[in-house]
């Protein structure tokens, strides 16, 4: 144990180091994150989403996965959703026509939440907002 | 002691079959109360066998004539132009040389050496564009349409060495800037990815003829190959028709009534 002391002090700051990342998270990141405000659809585009809140808020992404898959690879255009409720799959003639200011919807919760769709290099936003 | 298995042996098995039949019947009631999440054709939809086209040279004789097909179809899709060789086109004018040239003959009537033909993708019934894409981009609908997934190019360009009609173009920078006017309704497309004709699935899925069909005020025919009694069925029974490299074997499902 001739460096015994070096040693231990090195360990301690590498295993220190390696931890770092998971502490910041759990103080400052999950916990402290804050879902921001977000412009909601006003009316008359306020009634319901195409599925729960909770539940877009969570899935949109597989959801408009799937969506694109069903419309350009299998030609289906008619969503039903789980309350038998009817919508056209688009992303720019349904989701936007309700959640038209772009910036202060999808793009603000993306910025928080560090993601970054490239949808939008092809499908356009709703007008004004750009 | 062996009454009391054989009590037992029949208690096990009345009670499986029990549950057999106890969790089928859940799982109908179940199945009868469930009501969505699921996808379904639109009842508008306009649906075939096999589409094709018929275009009557007759009438679309000249660039000009062919103008407003390029017209409609390019602002529905936001497809840009770009005043360089980097152009990209969905439908164009060509002439019968560059068009047709394994049909090509010498001394050609004067009319059609001077024609001009309305050039789109083909939808062949066997695409080579289809068989190189390794990402299944591009792939045949099972009402003939080769149909391209934007999402899925990787821009290998592959599907453009395929392609015998040139119906193919890459789009070597951001076609945003050269679109006049975008329709709001149809995406654009990216740097980086192939596009093409698609017939107008997007279109025909939704209850409408393709936009150059509509503009072409009857000169171009619209539908299913396999309907003895369709338009372009009776338009090809009653007229005199070529397709483009026919030799190829690759089955174009567009029609030229010379
Ligand atoms: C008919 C109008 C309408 C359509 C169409 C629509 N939404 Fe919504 N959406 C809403 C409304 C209204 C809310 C908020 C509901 C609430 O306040 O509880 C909402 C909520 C959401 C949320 C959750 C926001 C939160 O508070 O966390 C997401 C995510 C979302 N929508 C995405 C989408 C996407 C993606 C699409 C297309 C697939 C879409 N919406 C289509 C009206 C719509
Ligand atoms: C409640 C906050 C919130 C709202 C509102 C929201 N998103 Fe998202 N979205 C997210 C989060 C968080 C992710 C990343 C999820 C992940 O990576 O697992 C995401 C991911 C996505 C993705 C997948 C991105 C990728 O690169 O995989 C798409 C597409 C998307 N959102 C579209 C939309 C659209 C369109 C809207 C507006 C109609 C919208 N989102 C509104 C939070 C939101
Ligand atoms: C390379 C360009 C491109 C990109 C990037 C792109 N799309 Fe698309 N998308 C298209 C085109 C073009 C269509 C229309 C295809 C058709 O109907 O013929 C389309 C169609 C769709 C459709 C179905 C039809 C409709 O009207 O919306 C959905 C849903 C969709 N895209 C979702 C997405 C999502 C979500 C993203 C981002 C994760 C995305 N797309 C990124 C080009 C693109």
């Amino acid at each position: 144990m001739q460096y015994g002391g070096k040693i231990v002090i090195g360990l301690v700051i590498f295993v220190g180091l390696l931890l770092l990342p998971t502490v910041y998270d759990l103080g400052a990141g999950s916990a402290g994150y804050k879902q921001p405000k977000l412009q909601m659809p006003a009316p008359p585009n306020d009634k319901n989403c195409v599925e729960d809140t909770e539940w877009m808020r969570k899935n949109h992404m597989q959801l408009l996965n799937d969506w694109r898959d069903w419309v350009v690879r299998d030609g289906k255009t008619v969503y039903v959703n789980s309350h038998g409720e009817e919508f056209e799959i688009s992303l720019q003639n349904t989701c936007m026509k309700c959640h038209n200011d772009k910036e202060q919807f999808c793009d603000k919760c993306h910025e928080t939440a560090e993601v970054t769709p490239y949808c939008w290099d092809c499908h356009l936003a709703p007008k004004g907002a750009k | 002691m062996n009454k009391s298995r054989r009590n037992f042996l029949k208690l096990a098995g009345g009670a499986a079959a029990g549950l057999c039949f106890g969790s089928a019947g859940v799982a109908l009631a179940s199945e009868g109360a469930h009501r969505g999440p699921y996808v379904e054709e639109s009842p508008k939809a306009f649906t075939a066998k096999r589409w094709a086209m018929v275009v009557d040279t007759r009438k679309l004789k000249t660039a000009e004539d062919i103008q407003p097909l390029v017209d409609a179809c390019h602002s529905v899709h936001n497809v840009p132009d770009i005043p360089t060789k980097q152009d990209i086109k969905w439908i164009w004018s060509d002439t019968y040389e560059h068009g047709f040239p394994t049909t090509e003959n010498n001394h050609l009537s004067e009319d059609v050496e001077h024609r001009a033909f309305a050039l789109l993708c083909n939808h062949c019934e066997n695409p080579p564009c289809v068989r190189v894409c390794p990402t299944q981009a591009t792939f045949q609908r099972p009402d003939g349409i080769v149909m391209m997934d934007f999402h899925r190019c990787i821009g290998c360009r592959y599907c453009m060495a395929g392609c015998p009609f040139g119906a193919r173009s890459f789009n070597f920078q951001d076609p945003r800037p050269f679109i006049k006017k975008e329709n709001p309704e149809f995406p654009t497309r990216m740097r980086g990815v192939v596009e093409k004709c698609t017939f107008c699935s997007e279109r025909l899925d939704n209850g409408q003829m393709p936009a150059c069909v509509e503009a072409s005020k009857g000169a171009v025919l619209f539908g299913d190959l396999t309907d003895k009694d369709s338009e372009v069925r009776k338009a090809l029974r009653e007229n005199f028709t070529i397709r483009r490299k026919p030799s190829l074997g690759t089955e174009p499902g567009v029609y030229y009534i010379i």
